[in-house]
This record gives C-alpha cells, structure tokens and sequence, in this order.
C-alpha cells in the first residue's frame, strides 16, 4: 500500500470466517468485510456487538492482517470477567455476523517508506499490530533492521509464535522473554522485563530507532519509561496502551 | 485501576491512550483524530491526540495530557446527545489529508 | 438497525442502579441556560445561613476570612465517577460556621449567586466533611470554577459542591434544588467536571 486509506468512520458488517485458537485463553479471528478500505501495518478497527435486545458492546483489536483485500485478521484474548472477549475467544463461529469500523490509527503505524532502525517490543497480545509490522516488511521486500523483543508467560500464550520464529532473518531479529516459564531448550531464565533486559534486548538508543511498545497499561508505560532513561528520544517512542496492567 | 465513588463503591477505571479511542472520536470529528495534536491549556505542551493518556467507560472518555496530566478534552455521550468539553486545549491542528 | 451478533450479550455488566436505562435527560435539559458566570466581588460577598424559626446568621468575607482556615486536601470524585488526583483547598469548615447552633432541621438547600439551588442533608455537611472554600492548590479560586467562594463537599457528587455559594437554607424535609428539580442526572451536570474541573 502505498498511500494511507481514508477513515471511515460509519460501521461496517463482517463476518466470520475461520477462528482457530492460538493460546489458551486467545484465539485468532479471520473476518470477510465486503467493503474494507484495507490498512497499514498497526491499524486497528473497533468492533461492535449487538444483543438481540439492542445492547451494544465496542472494543478495540489491532489488526494482524496487512494491506488491502477483504479479509481481516485479529488475535483476541479473553479477559476474566470480560464482556466481549469471552464471546469473541468461546462463542463465535464461522459464520456469525458483527460490525467493524476502521481502519483507525494514524500515528502507530509503520509503513514501508518509513526510515530505520525499528525496535518492537510487545507485551503479550500487545504483539499483534507488531506482527503486522513484521508481515508488512517482508512483504515490502524491506531491508530496515527490524528487532521484536516479544515479553509473554510462556511460549504457549504467545500469539503466532511460530510464524514470528519463521519471520527471523538477517533484517529481523527475535527476541522472546518469557515471564513465567521458558520453553525446552530456550537459553536464558524466566523473568519479567526490567530495564536491564530492555537495554541488552533492544535496539541501543545511539542508534536512534523508532520504538513501537504495545500491550497492557501497566508494561507500555513500564518500558516506555525505561527507553527513556536509557536515552531514547520521546518522540521516537510510540506506545499504545490496551488498558490492564 | 480503581477509583472509589461515594454512592457505588470501587470502580474500574480503563486507562489506555488516544489510539484507542480514534474510533469514538471518528464519530465526531469525522476524522482520524490520533494524528490530530492539542496544546495543552495548562502546561503548553503540544501532543498528538495518539500519546495522550485516556480515561474511560462506557459513558465517556477524559483526554489527559502526558506530560502535566490536565484534562485536556472530555467526550461524554449520553442517549440523545453528546457533550464535548474542550476548555483544557488551547488548539487543535488536524492533517488535512 | 445494527447487525446482530448471535448469542452475544449473555455477560453484560450489571447497569447501575440509579441509570435506568432510557431515562436520562431530556432534550430539552436546560444546561447553559441557567446564566453567566457570576462575577462577585469580595466586597460585596455575604454568606448567610438561615435557620429554623428564620434567624439568620451573615458573615462578609473579611468575616469569613477572620475564621479558622483549614487546609483540605482530598480526590473530587466528579459527577461521571471518574477520581481525580489528589487537590488542596483552603477554607472553613461549615462546623465552624454551625457552631453553638440548634437545629431540628435535617436537611439544607444550598444557594448560589446566579440562582442556582441544589439540596444537600445536613449531616453531609457536618463533622469535617465539608467547607467553604476559597483557595485552590495555592491560588485564589476563579470564578470559572466557582470563585470566590464554593462549597465543598469531596465525598459527595461534585455538583453539590456549589460554585459561587452564598447562603444555606435549612429545611425540614429534602426539598429537591434546580438541578434536582430539572431532572438533572447523571450526563446532565452544567459543571461537568473531569479530573480538572
């Protein structure tokens, strides 16, 4: 894509075609929108519940799901004592109806065009506009040095964990911490992020990267500061925030 | 985060950031607003709608600048109308694209 | 119509109790209509509290200033439930103003310059729990936000904190104010007011 599409701001209908569930709690959602404009790498849409009495529910998913087409990928995660993800994580299938607005988001975006170095760090489903990103670079045929550092429980509760692991290559490198168990044959102890990991993981602040943080209220404003300290520009930090610790 | 009312008991209050409310104010403004930037009335800091702290529930959300955490806008929508608040900005620009 | 979602809805939150849903402002809620900001010098400023039987005690605001002044520091919980950051004020507290006073009255309405009435019972104003306040984190309060002087009251509905406050009224029952009388709810509150009011 080589322009950013225009904001629609009126709800669109979307139906399910596939989920497959991706982590204990999380599953991945696949939605056919007849009439999605397409969008860039960290967009993400609101979707609308509507109850058969008229009571309506919106949240917010960034999009896996890159470029133009009508298919729309999310990754949700169930809340405890949620509303909307139980429903999205348990009860929808392959051919229930909801309703979409987007793509939204101008400002966490990286698009192809957009000068290097990029550090990604996500924090649990924090990652999935950050697997857009990654998705987006390897479609572009992008040669910026990309680096994920990827903080999630356990490699079990990691959304696309595989493809991220195939997505490794001279231009991007992975990064996994895992914060309550690592996997078999993974180097390295389990343990949250601390601004020390941070440091050794990323992208040196000499190198004047663009850093992308995304996940959990508590973890981006946790990082952010840390990238901070450690030297990085502000304006050079884009975070989005979930809610949530 | 909780907050405690007087009448109810502890709420839940949902702290995000501009990015996610770019849909509720889409419906306002017609626009993305996330690329939008506000001057905050009270420190003078310019700041993209995206980075600022948000507040919110189902009735409303209050836009918090990051830097001195003022107020900067409040949306609070109500069943027949909605109430916007914009005395903590001293200006807004908006991308024309 | 929006597109239904098949079996969605099951887990909705509980509705607060005193949102029925439907029933909150009408149309035609008169929120800007109630007047301007008014602007009361100190030297004009009296603040009177009228008791039952009709006596009426007045203080100017050399007299209120006279009084012990109490340093309060406290979170607004504003009318949309959302907190605030902690915020000092200076005032007096209504138990000093109250003192050596005998009511059988319960409750109060609180009057403000411009007109405004909301009703507020007694023992909310009672046994440190609420003040005439003139000063704001260092700074004498504007006008905007209620100055010179305002009532209040941190652990009510910040709206019953009245700007520009100039009398009490005791009643016997709990007559409703302005506000309550014209159906003012939840979303309808003139001095809607987030963390910063």
């Amino acid at each position: 894509m080589t322009a950013a599409p225009s904001v629609t701001a009126d709800w669109m209908v979307g139906t399910v075609t596939s989920t497959a569930y991706a982590t204990p709690g999380g599953r991945v959602l696949a939605l056919e929108v007849p009439h999605w404009p397409g969008n860039l790498a960290g967009q993400h849409l609101d979707l609308r519940l509507t109850a058969e009495d008229g009571y309506q529910a919106v949240r917010s998913y960034s999009i896996a799901s890159v470029g133009f087409g009508s298919t729309v990928e999310l990754a949700v995660d169930q809340i405890p004592d949620g509303e909307v993800s139980p429903y999205l994580t348990m009860d929808v299938m392959a051919g229930d109806q909801l309703e979409v607005r987007g793509p939204l988001g101008g400002w966490f975006v990286w698009k192809p065009t957009d000068p290097g170095p990029v550090q990604l760090i996500g924090g649990g489903s924090g990652v999935v506009p950050l697997v857009a990103m990654m998705r987006e670079h390897v479609a572009s045929g992008s040669d910026v040095p990309f680096k994920l550092l990827y903080s999630v429980r356990t490699n079990d509760d990691a959304f696309f964990y595989d493809e991220i692991r195939s997505l490794a290559s001279p231009t991007i490198d992975v990064t996994f911490a895992f914060t309550r168990k690592t996997p078999y044959g993974f180097e390295g102890t389990a343990g949250r992020l601390t601004k020390e990991s941070v440091e050794r993981d990323t992208i040196p602040a000499s190198e004047n990267p663009t850093v992308f943080v995304c996940g959990p209220t508590g973890f981006v404003e946790a990082v952010a500061n840390w990238l901070v300290a450690l030297g990085h520009d502000p304006a050079r930090v884009k975070t989005e925030r979930f809610g949530g610790k | 985060m909780d907050a405690v009312h007087p009448a109810s008991g502890p709420i839940a209050i949902v702290r995000v950031d501009g990015n996610a409310v770019a849909g509720r104010l889409s419906e306002i403004f017609r626009k993305d607003m996330t690329l939008a930037s506000g001057q905050c009335r009270t420190c003078h800091r310019e700041t993209e709608i995206a980075s600022t702290v948000v507040e919110l529930d189902d009735a409303g959300l209050i836009v918090l600048c990051p830097s001195c955490k003022h107020t900067m806008f409040t949306v609070v929508t109500g069943p027949v109308r909605t109430w916007i608040d914009l005395s903590g900005i001293s200006g807004l620009s908006i991308p024309n694209a | 119509m929006a597109v239904i979602s098949r079996g969605f809805g099951s887990r909705r939150r509980e509705s607060s109790p005193d949102l029925p849903p439907g029933q909150f402002l009408t149309e035609d809620f008169p929120v800007l209509s109630a007047g301007p900001t008014p602007d009361i010098d100190t030297a004009d400023w009296e603040f009177s509290i009228v008791f039952d039987g009709g006596e009426t005690r007045k203080w100017s605001w050399d007299d209120l200033m006279a009084l012990p002044i109490e340093t309060i520091n406290t979170d607004i919980h504003c009318v949309t439930r959302w907190s605030k950051l902690g915020t000092t004020w200076r005032g007096v507290s209504l138990d000093t103003l109250f003192e050596g006073i005998d009511t059988s009255y319960g409750y109060t309405m609180i009057h403000s310059y411009g007109g405004y009435t909301t009703n507020v019972p007694l023992e909310d104003l009672m046994d440190g729990k609420a003040w005439i306040a003139f000063e704001f984190d260092g700074e004498p309060l504007d006008p905007e936000h209620g100055g010179p002087a305002r009532l209040l009251i941190p652990h009510l509905y910040f709206w019953k904190s009245a700007k520009w406050v100039r009398g009490i009224v005791m009643h016997e029952n709990d007559d409703p104010g302005f506000w309550e009388q014209n159906g003012y709810h939840l979303y309808g509150d003139p001095w809607l007011e987030q963390r910063y009011w």
